[in-house]
């Protein structure tokens, strides 16, 4: 598809670097690893856990998509209005963004669980409505704090991208007549998107590593599990090692599919 | 009597202080092809994209086939735009070719060119197609419609842009120094499509650097020199012999 003459240098597509020379090398560490730990630790104790772990993972997973998903929703706005305005809601979001990004997750997951969760339970309206069911567990809060961190991430990223979208192209848009939602959905946000796209994708990896915080709230994560586990077992280091190599094998997972996602969406 | 194809009376345009264009009027009838010319600074790319109200003028009216882009005052008593479908039915007459392409860069060729029609003129998409394919062949891509802009040279992506100005049919086609941001051995493939397209008595309006193309394709040459028209006329008028000192300059210098 490349034309013949000129190639010119923006290629900004996921480069593949050739990992084949180390390849036999790094298995053979990999599987080092392995033998010493199975040999050298106790794993009984994974046969009574490992319906819980699996669940934890999807927990996690859960997490991790519908708060990515979410975010994303959430930055859009975040991003357009500090590209262009109107001041009005430039201000805040820029304000919401700064604030997400300049404190911990824990303490805002806090704020919301420890803070906000007992200020619903005061007010017997809240108490008796349909929605106390629901509002008295702790998942919500957890996806929330995950969904606006995410987002005010997200937003300042979103905010380079649509800025950053060359205005000649968006000159073109209304040169032939189409209306700004005409252009912003066609010309200005694919663009935008496809621009932020690789970014995005490492703040989906950096997000994946941030879910456990929930367990702090009481979200049975696999995080948690294995706390559950080394509560047991007063074992230290096979949990947590299981519980890294857990965490690794969904970052390389995630990684490839997103890569994959990404040459597929950006094709240029 | 024909309705002349584009009437431009009075236009001024300032950016704060400076006066960039200070009374400007252009008719161009149908089959017309004008080139405006002038020095770097003269006002001709700010009057061009006037003209479909890219920059909206401080002053005057644009009439294209008839009808006046309505305008109303600002606050501030600024011109504007009064009837934002107005202004977008008569942009989507005029297909604008910038010195930069501006092609979108996230659609191939073919999405380039099929966008406006299906999007702002409501063409079926099969039929869209059935055009842009035979654009394309006319200005020699067709062999490049599945592929990214990123990917052509200059010269491709200019007359990839000159396609997809021509997909929405338009009455007047206005070109912004077409050729300026390329490569000097891409110039030539642009100008070739251009001057097909006067060939066949489109209607133009083209500001231009290319003396020699000016000269050849306009049938009427406008000179802007600090904002105004100083001096207007056939190709051999102002080539062959310019009355004013300015346009003498300006023609001595390129030469």
């Amino acid at each position: 598809m490349l034309s013949t003459n000129t190639l010119p240098a923006v290629s900004s597509g996921p480069t593949v670097r050739s990992v084949k020379p180390f390849a036999p090398i790094r298995y053979a560490l990999v599987i080092a690893i392995v033998c010493l730990a199975v040999y050298f630790g106790r794993w009984d104790w994974i046969g009574d856990y490992w319906m819980r772990l699996a669940n934890g993972i999807g927990v996690t997973l859960l997490l991790l998509v519908s708060s990515c998903v979410l975010g994303f929703a959430l930055a859009l706005p975040l991003g357009v209005v500090q590209a262009t305005g109107p001041r009005l809601l430039a201000w805040p979001a820029r304000a919401f963004c700064t604030v997400i990004r300049g404190t911990p997750l824990l303490l805002q997951l806090w704020m919301l669980y420890y803070g906000l969760g007992a200020v619903f339970a005061q007010f017997p309206e809240i108490r008796a409505s349909i929605f106390w069911p629901v509002l008295r567990t702790a998942w919500p809060y957890g996806l929330v704090a995950l969904v606006l961190s995410f987002a005010g991430y997200a937003g300042e990223i979103m905010r380079g991208a649509f800025a950053g979208v060359p205005k000649g192209e968006l000159e073109a848009a209304y040169t032939f007549g189409m209306n700004r939602r005409t252009a912003f959905f066609r010309i200005w946000l694919p663009r935008a998107v496809q621009r932020a796209l690789p970014t995005l994708t490492g703040e989906t990896i950096l997000q994946l590593k941030s879910t456990p915080l929930v367990a702090t709230v009481t979200v049975i994560d696999v995080f948690a599990v294995i706390s559950k586990v080394r509560q047991d077992t007063y074992l230290t280091y096979e949990p947590l090692i299981l519980l890294a190599s857990l965490y690794i094998i969904l970052t390389i997972t995630l990684t490839r599919l997103l890569r994959i996602f990404e040459a597929r969406a950006i094709r240029r | 009597m024909e309705t002349n194809a584009i009437e431009i009376s009075n236009l001024h345009k300032r950016f704060g202080p400076l006066d960039v264009l200070k009374g400007v009027s252009l008719t161009a009838r149908q089959g017309d092809v004008v080139s405006i010319i002038g020095g770097s600074g003269s006002g001709k790319s700010t009057f061009l994209r006037c003209i479909n109200f890219l920059e909206t003028p401080s002053e005057g009216s644009i009439t294209v086939h008839g009808e006046a882009i309505a305008v109303r005052r600002g606050k501030d008593g600024a011109m504007l735009p009064a009837d934002r479908r107005q202004l977008q039915r008569i942009r989507a007459r005029l297909g604008m070719v910038f010195q930069s392409f501006n092609l979108w860069q996230h659609m191939t060729v073919l999405e380039n060119v099929i966008e406006a029609p299906t999007r702002v003129l409501g063409v079926r998409r099969d039929e869209a197609i059935h055009d842009a394919e035979t654009l394309l062949r006319r200005v020699g891509l067709y062999e490049k419609r599945d592929v990214y802009p990123a990917f052509m040279s200059g010269g491709q992506q200019q007359r990839a842009a000159i396609a997809r100005a021509l997909a929405i049919k338009p009455l007047v086609m206005l070109f912004d120094e077409p050729t300026s941001a390329l490569d000097p051995e891409l110039v030539g493939e642009v100008l070739s499509v251009i001057r097909d397209l006067a060939q066949e008595k489109r209607t133009m309006i083209l500001v231009t650097h290319e003396m020699k193309f000016a000269r050849e394709v306009s049938s009427h040459v406008v000179f802007l020199h600090n904002g105004l028209i100083a001096e207007q006329g056939t190709p051999a008028e102002i080539f062959g012999s310019p009355q004013c000192e300015p346009l003498r300059k300006f023609i001595s210098s390129i030469n």
